[in-house]
């Protein structure tokens, strides 16, 4: 382009393509100098964001005022290092499946959906890999069985929603009564009894001292992690649920992206009812009954906005760790389930109410350093 | 190439001939004085976003606000609607020290803004945005009829009285949103009248409407502040002129017909711009047609468009908004399906949607840039990589380190300011805003660029600095599509010039051959060349 530059007189300032240092104002230097040099900075674990970041420590906090609940109401079982290793297991034990649940959820919360249907597609797939045909091919079979029904299910909310244009709400809600339906009628609206030694040690054996869903959860939490955060799929998630029509603009497939979305939210549904499987060593219609809304709300506690475009995984996966450890500290305490359940609506309300004045502290902190930007 | 008003001769040459039009602004502008801001000061932590501004608003004179982007007319405005308080300074609103705690209590004094996004509720009808908030009601019922009465009166006030008052917004034009915004203001008994760039979402010929309401509005007595990037619209309207600068007021009442563009903008931008475009090739560097378009048609947008595009070529389309420069734009593009016609880049049929396109090497910046191409929260890097972090990309991971390296790079080639590219984009300028979309088609090797409004709500320091990159990246061989309302824009930047009139190109020539009254001409009544073929 050298050769086109015109002369520097009629145009004083013109850019040049590849850059050479302009003159700035002064003012402006002040401002822009120092944060300018940070901008090739890089940390691998860097991702979910400051304002995420900050969210999940509040997560954290609230965890140990639970955890402080707990060593009040029982002093002498928190007092017993072995007790609270065991309990620590049984906790994300407990929270071990949903979670799994919860991570694709998010996936398609961030991506500007909802999917209300994955309580049924864990049944389907239960009941589905657990038929005295499929428990024939062995353990492999039931898992891929259960992983395939999975994918297949959420591919159909995704050309659903994608191509035939419906609202996520209506086509995923419409796939929970349908999916359980067909659970039913599949199963015969019998406990379908899995035979598979390897499917059922799957819940009841530890590795070094933990047990293998636990692994499960952290696999699948950090392959979620990764794939938001460091991959194109993660990209295109958060530009498709931040703002369609730029993403599309972009040149991203937003259809085909937001199908793929609902069919990963499947595939978490097809591992969440191989686990859910081993758990109960059986399956049948009615199990991981209103999943979607521990899902739902886990999602959302961990600061994942509901309007899409912005969310954490490991927000998701704290949010489902404080579910679990309510649950947990009620069972202790031999507190009801319906008295759990109130403090679980309340702990939604107030997390979202904490969210939104974090939210908007920083969106007001952001305003605040605007310098060039009042207009 | 030097604007037209940049002449002071020229200027004042205009307002003559305009003088009939206006009725006598003398009187008006000695209206008594009904606001007067002195050293008003608001800080936000880290910034003083105004820093001293100095205000005087006659009743019956429409008093202009001119400053760049950031200079502190938003805050102002919102300072004046009870948004923020002033942290100094005096408020004297109709002789007495004012402050207005909040938005209600600036309504209820008499001060009513029209912000550029109207804030209309779009499933309500006319009568009840109008009222909105302040109901005729009577034991907690709303007076329907009393409601639709007034506002009917308002509306034919406004010299709108066509406009049912039980009408849905959300089937109103722009234009018609604007005017019941404005019945809102009138419905408070506004005396003043804040309008915040109220001419970005109108058409031409609908700004000469919302300038006879204006004058209406000012002829009962009514002050209008009035804000607009667009001087040429300050000279015909305004009566006086206020500038800001860095949140200081710079230059005070001057008077808004006489004052010679040059000295605007020097108080504007603290320094005097003689060029505004950048000065196009000598000889003709263009090389082979890039882009051609054959016989495109959508159905009531566009019928049996041609055209193409050489690389290396500016190509600018003029018409009015309405005239299917943008459904033109974005079914090029492959956001849009045509009906019939084709599209080929370099000889090659483009297999539809926006993927294909931007594969073969077209990008866009959108018309509306916060809806149509920013992630807002997302940091700058982000939306500067947003079409390109694929190419990035090793077997799926992205590369942020990389994709921060080549936003910087832009960031620095287009001067954005601040330059600091993991801050989220939502906090930039609107001129900023605007130069990370058109930064994204920098990267990767984009060998057609489509711009729609390139420049709206941009101001003119940064205007300028886009031209030079948009013309820079023409010296590299790179083809832009250029659609702007602004008929100047199009003649200034552009190589050849087509100009649109409902949805067919009525004209197409070389732009030294055009001048400004022609093209518009063409493109309002097309008195000139009816039917001309393209």
């Amino acid at each position: 382009m050298s050769d086109a530059t015109p002369t520097p007189t009629a145009t004083p300032e013109r850019p040049q393509l590849p850059a050479q240092s302009p003159p700035v104002d002064p003012a402006e230097t002040a401002v822009a100098g120092d944060k300018a040099a940070s901008a090739g900075r890089l940390s691998w674990w860097r991702g979910d964001g400051g304002d995420g970041a900050k969210r999940n420590l509040g997560l954290i906090g609230v965890l140990a005022a639970l955890i402080v609940v707990g060593a009040i109401t029982k002093p002498d079982l928190y007092g017993d290092p072995n007790w609270v290793w065991n309990n620590v297991l049984a906790i994300l034990q407990l929270a071990s499946v949903v979670g799994v649940v919860t991570v694709g959820m998010t996936f398609v919360i961030i991506g500007g959906g909802i999917d209300l249907s994955v309580g049924a597609i864990v049944a389907l797939a239960g009941v589905w890999c657990t038929t005295v045909a499929t428990q024939s091919y062995g353990a492999a079979g039931m898992i891929f069985t259960a992983l395939a029904v999975g994918i297949c299910v959420g591919l159909v909310n995704g050309v659903l929603i994608s191509y035939g244009r419906l609202v996520p709400f209506i086509a995923t809600l419409a796939m929970l009564v349908a999916a359980r339906g067909l659970a039913a009628s599949i199963s015969n609206k019998q406990t379908q009894v899995s035979s598979s030694t390897f499917i059922n040690d799957i819940a009841a054996r530890k590795v070094i001292g933990i047990p293998i869903l636990v692994y499960i959860l952290g696999a699948v939490v950090l392959a979620g992690w990764v794939v938001l955060n460091r991959t194109t799929f993660g990209r295109r998630t958060i530009a498709v649920g931040g703002n369609p029509e730029a993403a599309r603009l972009a040149g991203i497939n937003v259809r085909r992206h937001t199908m793929l979305l609902y069919a990963l939210s499947g595939l978490c549904c097809g591992i969440a009812a191989i686990m859910l499987t081993s758990q109960a060593t059986s399956a049948q219609a009615a199990m991981a009954n209103l999943y979607e809304l521990d899902a739902i709300a886990a999602a959302i506690i961990g600061g994942t906005l509901l309007s899409g475009g912005r969310g954490t995984i490991v927000g998701s996966l704290l949010g489902v760790i404080i579910f679990a450890t309510i649950t947990n500290l009620f069972a202790i305490n031999g507190l009801s389930i319906e008295a759990q359940n109130m403090v679980k609506g309340g702990i939604i309300v107030a997390a979202v109410l904490v969210q939104q004045f974090q939210f908007k502290s920083v969106t007001r902190l952001l305003a605040r350093n605007r310098v060039t930007t009042a207009t | 190439m030097a604007l037209p008003e940049d002449d002071p001769a020229t200027a004042s040459a205009e307002a003559v001939a305009e003088a009939p039009l206006v009725e006598a602004p003398a009187d008006t502008v000695a209206g008594e004085v009904v606001l007067r801001l002195t050293d008003l000061v608001k800080t936000f932590p880290g910034v003083r976003a105004l820093d001293g501004v100095q205000l005087e608003v006659r009743a019956g004179e429409v008093h202009c606000l001119l400053g760049q982007n950031g200079a502190g007319k938003s805050t102002l405005i919102k300072v004046l609607s009870g948004v923020h308080q002033p942290d100094s300074g005096q408020v004297e609103w109709r002789g007495e020290p004012a402050t207005f705690a909040n938005p209600q209590a600036a309504m209820k004094a008499g001060i009513a803004t029209i912000y550029q996004e109207l804030d209309l509720v779009e499933d309500l009808s006319v009568a009840e945005n109008a009222f909105l908030g302040h109901e005729y009601r009577s034991f907690g019922f709303v007076r329907r009829g009393r409601m639709a009465r007034h506002t009917r009166q308002i509306l034919s006030r406004l010299g709108h009285g066509e406009i049912p008052p039980g009408r849905m917004v959300r089937s109103l034009p722009a234009a018609g949103k604007q005017i019941v915004s404005m019945a809102r203001a009138l419905s408070h008994e506004a005396r003043l009248i804040i309008m915040d760039e109220p001419s970005a979402v109108l058409a031409h010929d609908e700004v000469g409407n919302l300038f006879r309401i204006i004058r209406e509005l000012t002829a009962q007595g009514i002050a209008v502040i009035y804000i607009s990037h667009r001087l040429e619209e300050i000279r015909e309207i305004g009566d006086r002129v206020t500038v800001l600068k860095d949140g200081r007021t710079t230059a005070a009442n001057l008077p808004a017909r006489d004052t010679p563009t040059r000295d605007l903008v020097s108080r504007m931008t603290g320094r005097t711009i003689e060029y505004v475009f950048p000065d196009r090739p000598s000889d003709d560097t263009a090389g082979a047609d890039l882009l051609q378009v054959e016989g495109l048609t959508r159905a009531g947008e566009f019928a049996d468009v041609s055209l193409n595009v050489r690389a290396g070529e500016i190509v600018g389309i003029a018409g009015l908004v309405g005239s299917g420069r943008s459904e033109l734009l974005e079914t090029i593009y492959g956001a849009r399906l045509p009906e019939a016609g084709s599209v080929r880049m370099n000889g090659k049929v483009l297999r539809p949607g926006v993927g294909a396109a931007v594969r073969a090497g077209m990008g866009m910046a959108p018309e509306e840039r916060k809806s149509q191409a920013l992630l807002l929260g997302e940091p700058i890097y982000r939306n500067v990589t947003l079409a390109t972090f694929g190419r990035y990309a090793r077997l799926g991971f992205t590369n942020a380190a990389k994709e921060r390296a080549e936003a910087d790079r832009i960031a620095e080639t287009l001067e954005l300011r601040p330059r600091d590219v993991d801050r989220p984009v939502r906090t930039l300028s609107g001129g900023n805003q605007q130069k990370v979309v058109v930064g994204r088609w920098l990267l990767g090797g984009t060998k057609l660029l489509l711009l729609d409004e390139p420049t709206r709500g941009v101001d003119v320091g940064a205007r300028a600095e886009l031209y030079q990159v948009i013309r820079a990246l023409a010296a590299q061989g790179v083809g832009v599509l250029l659609v702007s309302s602004e008929v100047p824009e199009v003649l200034g930047l552009s190589d050849r010039v087509l100009v649109m009139r409902e949805g067919r190109v009525v004209r197409e020539a070389a732009a030294g051959e055009l001048d400004e009254n022609t093209v518009l001409d063409l493109v309002m009544a097309g008195s000139l060349m009816e039917g001309a073929p393209a």
